[in-house]
């Protein structure tokens, strides 16, 4: 089981009404001098293990559906292994729970 | 022969009994299709209709084009069959690629509701053939993703080719390149605009009958046809 993370960010010739929204909140809030462009970040669980072939699938994938090439660009990045995730993810659970 | 019309219904789609309506009373045969067919049942021509298939999610008509029916559907647009995307619908011809470029949110970052004033620039297609040439009419536009873009080189090809076939005037509401309402493809079979003729085909409900003649257009060039 391997982690494949696929970013997807709007082109930069392409307006990006969300990041603007997101941008203009930000400084009603004080945060000056952000500027934010909004994408969007996908997980993928892979089965098995990850050759070069499940990679090129992967990118495929994000080719066909998860972003548009007309209006968006991506990136598809290996996560790091396993045992650091599980300790990422337990750390983030453990914090409601201490909390009750 | 009276046409046979399709309306694909996805799951999500709003406008499709507006539609298969709209063909009734243009006088053409209303059929409705369902998305996950793999079969467009002999139909004449098709109509992907408004809505917010598969809840928008990933991209305005993203999955939709992934749809059974699509598969079918992009055989027989190379044949010729007349298909026609009204808003979410034309989402979902610009993800399949049947048409170029893409809509994006609209760049004054609401929904748009109005009635919306446009400039037919192209009666060469089965759509559009009974209007008059750069008549100006009136159709209700509702959608929050509705800014056309397209790269330079596609909207070049796109005025130059006469395939851009519907265009705002008095007033660009989203933020569409070349004030762009609605384009076709190079064939000219394959239609998609933003607003939405099958609300203006009854005085009743709508300022104008503007939309009629979209439907009317259709009906007539599958009659000479046969």
């Amino acid at each position: 089981m391997a982690r494949v993370v696929v970013n997807v960010m709007p082109k930069p010739e392409i307006l990006d009404p969300q990041g603007k929204a997101v941008t203009g909140a930000l400084t009603r809030l004080g945060f000056a001098g952000v500027s934010v462009r909004q994408g969007k970040r996908f997980e993928l669980e892979v089965d098995g293990e990850l050759s070069e072939e499940r990679l090129a699938e992967v990118h495929r994938a994000a080719e066909t559906l998860l972003a548009n090439p007309v209006i968006e660009t991506f990136e598809v990045r290996v996560e790091a292994g396993r045992g650091d995730q599980q300790v990422a993810v337990e750390t983030a659970e453990a914090a409601p729970a201490g909390a009750h | 022969m009276v046409s046979r019309i399709g309306v694909v219904t996805f799951p999500g789609s709003l406008d499709d009994v507006d539609a298969l309506r709209a063909i009734r009373l243009s006088g053409g045969k209303p059929v409705p299709l369902w998305h996950a067919s793999d079969s467009l049942d002999d139909v004449n021509a098709v109509i992907l209709p408004g809505g917010f298939s598969y809840g928008d999610y990933l991209r305005c008509g993203a999955i939709a084009r992934f749809a059974p029916i699509m598969t079918e559907l992009i055989k027989e647009v190379e044949a010729g069959l007349p298909v026609l995307g009204i808003c979410n619908g034309f989402q979902i011809l610009c993800e399949a690629h049947l048409l170029p470029g893409a809509l994006i949110r609209n760049d004054v970052r609401t929904f748009v509701c109005t009635d919306q004033d446009l400039r037919v620039e192209s009666i060469d297609t089965p759509w559009t053939c009974d209007f008059q040439p750069g008549q100006q009419i009136n159709i209700v536009l509702k959608n929050g993703e509705g800014g056309f873009v397209a790269d330079a080189d596609t909207l070049r090809r796109l005025e130059g080719e006469g395939q851009v076939t519907f265009r705002y005037i008095n007033g660009n509401p989203n933020g569409s390149f070349h004030d762009i309402a609605g384009i076709c493809n190079e064939r000219g079979n394959v239609v998609g605009l933003m607003p939405h003729p099958e609300h203006n085909v009854d005085p009743l409900t709508g300022p104008t009958t503007d939309g009629t003649l979209v439907f009317r257009s259709v009906v007539g060039f599958l009659a000479a046809k046969v």
